[in-house]
């Protein structure tokens, strides 16, 4: 970096206007509305072609066609055949194709320039990988390798993913990579190598079907995964009982057979005192549980304090209910349990997924026909993203950074010594905070949006403002990217190819419709062009994204993550492979079938753990029963901050929004955030429906209309966190971690809420989606 | 080509989720880009989480047709009721007053009324009309009879609608719980019922005094 820019870049910070109403940065990149207009709606257009892919959205990646046209999305059309959603698809996927060829996509590189209202001008590719290699290069020689950190994103292709990690630990060679699964999957991902060895969906969502019980837990099914909602009603169809646990009456909810209004934060008491419940009355599988599990006797020691007086206490569910919950879980033939989010995003995140294994565990039912286990992944790519050595302390095939063996592995697929693999880095938020303590110098994100999406927001803003330099690829302006020294245009979905890894672990294929705009580049040759640049591209010359996934394919093989034997033809042909899919077996051992392992843990398999000892994935072969002491959240409610807030998701929009806020009949659909109450706490602050109301945590405060609703706890109020700015939940929320998995506690924090004076000062200024 | 005779529309308004899935595809259809012709409400947020979708229901003897002065409204052979026709519409709003269901809606820019015509261009070829293709709980579904009866052994068609003294038949099939009595539904006593749990509510956050505590 110049002396100059270097200038100019302390007097940007100094006249940076007020987070959220820096309107000429607005003004310039958007957010804007998109609607279908000209080509899109001209019903006389014949497509071009129809390209058979996946939704760029959500981990469960319905399989739609793209229809294209004169190198623009047109529209799409269901794919009746591919067999998850069987041309199913929530609004966002009907209407994803509108950010393609979008009025505020990043058609060139962007540096930061003070003297422009937007704070940026344009700059060619060239010499913006120039910059940022000359800043890496320098940082890096000034402060030492992990003064430069890598915040990456489960959106991504795997393929992505794989370079991401390749291009931290091989050619930056920093510990400090993490990604945005850590706001997402990393408590599950945690809490299943715990119990299973090994972090996949147990079973596909096939085997929801022919359930007797379908328990979901913190997981608003028809909002944030839309299609599994069919899955669950289908079985509710044919018999199931279905039981969900959510402090808000979610739209799956509404006509559930049992309800546990579940006060946030309480979820591993709920799930102790149904373990008692099932102990006490013999609705164990005592023959699985000898056979196959260990640490059964000491966690039933631990859960007999867990009486339904005591449970009731803690969570605020009816003992009656618990009751219910126990008998019907615990005498079932079949069943399935899903959790999400709602359970995962506590600062004893881990405690409570292994506290819904362990009644799975000591029913037996697990790794047979209609006896499933799974977490719902969030991103796209939530499953395959955490796989392949983007987490801080991983390496390709779920491998693990800290183990000798696994690093020996993976340093001769990448042809250099296991000595020059750093030690693991830090997670996403402790990144932030080294930032902030400028131990962290310079930083490169891509496909992470952490000013709207990490908690308390106001301290990530401070932290990328004290970096010396950051470069974020993006294509949008997304609100962190706003925060850059450097902008390069990256790539949409539909502009690339390669493979995802879904919610049930099936790997899909992702195909190209439409070619990069204007000087923006696929993600991948952006990345290897800035390893040019530095001068270190040995490692970095693919041509195309199945030439890496052929490499993470030997890198993977043999772990725990085995994608040896999937190939692009196999996964086409298959509708999906799902892994492990090991190119070759030990002698004796049965190949897999052509799609690969879709039920994990049946009887008899093997894996590369146990050997053959057992279904599960360690040494033994046998599943772990984990000790499950509750914790409660790191703050809780008290007289100057009273109220739990709880934040989540709409059906309209998605994650941070840098995408689904650009696309208007998605807007339109759920213009701008609430703050959900019930009327009784809404009666006692004097608030009715469609005021203003102030929230405020000790962190942060937001002001807001109110949603006045019967359908949410009375000691609860939500927000969804979609937007950003003045508006945004994470203003508010805490960033206490899971001492284990290190995901932020978005679902539990203490606010106080009144009534506003009147309307919030953007409510002028601001567009609803700005 | 007409609709095949085997394949029905099911509404199952029990199922609905509210995520306005199939108003963002109606708007998809290849004969009315851009604009969707269904209407989907919460019947009371402040209440419930239920939503009804709102599609045209294809009446036997559609009132929309009947009320038409310049007959621009035509009921096909297969029972699908058309869209009005551009050269005859005169935006007269009388359809878009009479129908019982509220479905027609005036596109005052093009002075025309425009409603469902059940995607003909897919469903004259065998494919599922695009919010019935797209809907991800299956509130809206399209296929044979059997299919539904099979897969939805909770609840019943229904195809009979009463309206004060009007009495309707349609194409389109409500489906509601099997052990429901009367075969017609009377549509203007049940504005007086309350919303789909409600009962639930009160055994959950009811009579448990101050919250919070």
């Amino acid at each position: 970096m110049s002396d100059s820019s270097e200038g100019s870049g302390s007097d940007a910070r100094r006249l940076r206007p007020t987070p959220g109403l820096d309107l000429a940065v607005i003004r310039e990149f958007g957010p804007f509305r998109a609607y279908a207009s000209d080509i899109r709606v001209d019903s006389g257009v014949t497509p071009d072609k129809r390209v058979k892919t996946h939704c760029c959205f959500c981990g469960q990646q319905c399989g739609l066609e793209l229809k294209v046209k004169d190198n623009t999305v047109i529209g799409i059309e269901p794919w009746y055949d591919f067999p998850f959603n069987r041309g199913m698809l929530c609004p966002k996927g009907v209407k994803r194709y509108l950010q393609q060829a979008h009025p505020d996509r990043l058609l060139h590189a962007y540096e930061k320039d003070t003297s422009r209202a937007s704070g940026f001008r344009q700059l060619g590719y060239d010499d913006a990988v120039r910059r940022v290699a000359e800043a890496i290069e320098r940082i890096q020689r000034e402060h030492g390798p992990d003064a430069f950190a890598i915040l990456s994103g489960a959106s991504l292709t795997t393929e992505k993913t794989y370079l991401m990690g390749k291009f931290a630990h091989m050619c930056l060679r920093t510990a400090n990579i993490d990604y945005n699964g850590r706001l997402c999957m990393v408590s599950a991902g945690a809490g299943n190598k715990k119990a299973f060895g090994v972090d996949r969906a147990a079973n596909p969502w096939s085997d929801i079907l022919g359930a007797e019980v379908v328990l979901v837990a913190g997981a608003n099914v028809a909002e944030c995964a839309p299609i599994t909602t069919n899955y669950i009603w289908q079985a509710r169809e044919q018999g199931a009982k279905v039981i969900v646990v959510d402090p808000r009456i979610t739209p799956l909810a509404r006509t559930c057979d049992l309800f546990l209004p579940v006060k946030p934060g309480r979820d591993t008491a709920l799930f102790n005192g149904i373990l008692q419940l099932m102990i006490e009355n013999d609705w164990v599988d005592h023959d699985f549980i000898e056979a196959h599990t260990v640490g059964f006797d000491a966690l039933a020691e631990q859960v007999r304090e867990w009486t339904p007086r005591k449970t009731a206490e803690v969570t605020g569910i009816a003992e009656n209910s618990i009751r219910q919950a126990a008998e019907w879980w615990g005498s079932a033939k079949t069943s399935f349990l899903l959790h999400a989010r709602g359970i995962e995003h506590h600062s004893h995140g881990v405690q409570n997924v292994l506290s819904t294994i362990n009644i799975v565990l000591a029913s037996g039912r697990i790794g047979r026909p209609s006896c499933g286990y799974a977490t719902i992944t969030g991103q796209a790519n939530g499953q395959g993203g955490r796989e392949h050595g983007q987490k801080c302390d991983q390496l390709p095939g779920g491998r693990d950074l800290a183990n000798p063996e696994h690093r020996a592995h993976v340093a001769k697929v990448w042809g250099i010594d296991a000595v020059d693999l750093p030690q693991p880095g830090v997670d996403a938020y402790e990144i932030m905070r080294k930032a902030e303590r400028g131990e962290i110098r310079g930083l490169l994100s891509i496909c992470f949006n952490p000013v709207v999406s990490l908690p308390d927001n106001n301290f990530v803003r401070a932290a990328l403002e004290k970096l010396d330099f950051f470069v974020a690829i993006d294509f949008f302006m997304s609100e962190t990217s706003r925060y850059a020294d450097v902008v390069l245009p990256g790539s949409l979905q539909e502009e690339d190819e390669g493979t995802v890894t879904q919610t049930e672990g099936r790997i899909v294929r992702i195909n190209k419709a439409v070619d990069c705009p204007g000087e923006a580049r696929e993600d991948w040759r952006i990345i290897q062009d800035i390893a040019k640049a530095l001068g270190r591209e040995r490692g970095f010359t693919f041509d195309n994204p199945g030439q890496m996934f052929d490499e993470l394919r030997v890198a993977s093989k043999g772990g725990v993550c085995d994608y040896s034997g999937v190939t692009y033809e196999r996964i086409e042909q298959n509708f999906g492979v799902f892994w492990p899919c090991p190119s070759d077996m030990p002698e004796g051992v049965k190949a897999v079938g052509p799609q690969g392992t879709p039920r994990l843990f049946e009887p008899g398999s093997w894996n590369p753990v146990a050997k053959g000892a057992g279904p599960f994935y360690f040494p033994d072969g046998k599943a772990h029963f984990n000790p499950t002491p509750y914790v409660g959240p790191a703050e809780d409610v008290d007289e100057a901050y009273p109220i739990i807030l709880t934040t989540g998701r709409v059906v309209s929009q998605f994650l941070s929004g840098n995408q689904t806020r650009r696309i208007g009949p998605l807007v339109d659909n759920y213009p701008e955030p609430r703050v959900e109450l019930h009327p009784r706490l809404a009666a006692r602050l004097g608030i009715a429906d469609g005021d203003w109301t102030f929230v405020e945590s000790r962190r942060g405060n937001c002001t807001l209309r109110a949603s006045v609703v019967t359908t949410i706890r009375p000691d609860t109020v939500f927000i969804p966190y979609h937007w950003g700015g003045r508006k945004s939940a994470n203003q508010l929320t805490i960033s206490a971690q899971d001492p284990i998995s290190k995901i932020p506690e978005f679902k539990v924090c203490a606010v106080r809420v009144v009534k506003a004076d009147g309307a919030p000062e953007y409510a002028l200024l601001l567009e609803s989606q700005q | 080509m007409p609709v095949p005779e085997t394949l029905e529309f099911f509404v199952d308004p029990g199922r609905c989720i509210g995520c306005q899935s199939c108003i963002q595809a109606c708007a998809e259809c290849d004969t009315h880009k851009g604009q969707s012709m269904i209407q989907l409400d919460y019947l009371d947020r402040g209440r419930s989480t239920q939503t009804l979708p709102v599609i045209c229901m294809h009446c036997d003897s559609p009132t929309c047709a009947e009320v038409c002065p310049s007959d621009a409204i035509k009921r096909a052979e297969d029972g699908v009721v058309q869209t009005a026709r551009k050269p005859r519409c005169i935006a007269c709003n009388n359809c878009v007053l009479a129908c019982p269901f509220g479905v027609p809606k005036m596109n005052t820019r093009m002075n025309l009324m425009m409603k469902c015509d059940m995607c003909y261009d897919r469903t004259s070829v065998g494919l599922k009309p695009m919010c019935a293709s797209v809907c991800p709980s299956q509130a809206l579904a399209f296929g044979t009879r059997q299919e539904i009866a099979k897969n939805r052994p909770n609840s019943k068609a229904a195809n009979t609608f009463r309206f004060g003294a009007q009495t309707i038949r349609t194409k389109v099939n409500v489906l509601v719980p099997a052990n429901a009595a009367p075969e017609l539904i009377d549509v203007t006593a049940a504005m007086y019922e309350p919303t789909i749990g409600h009962d639930m509510l009160e055994s959950v956050f009811g009579g448990k005094g101050e919250a919070g505590a």
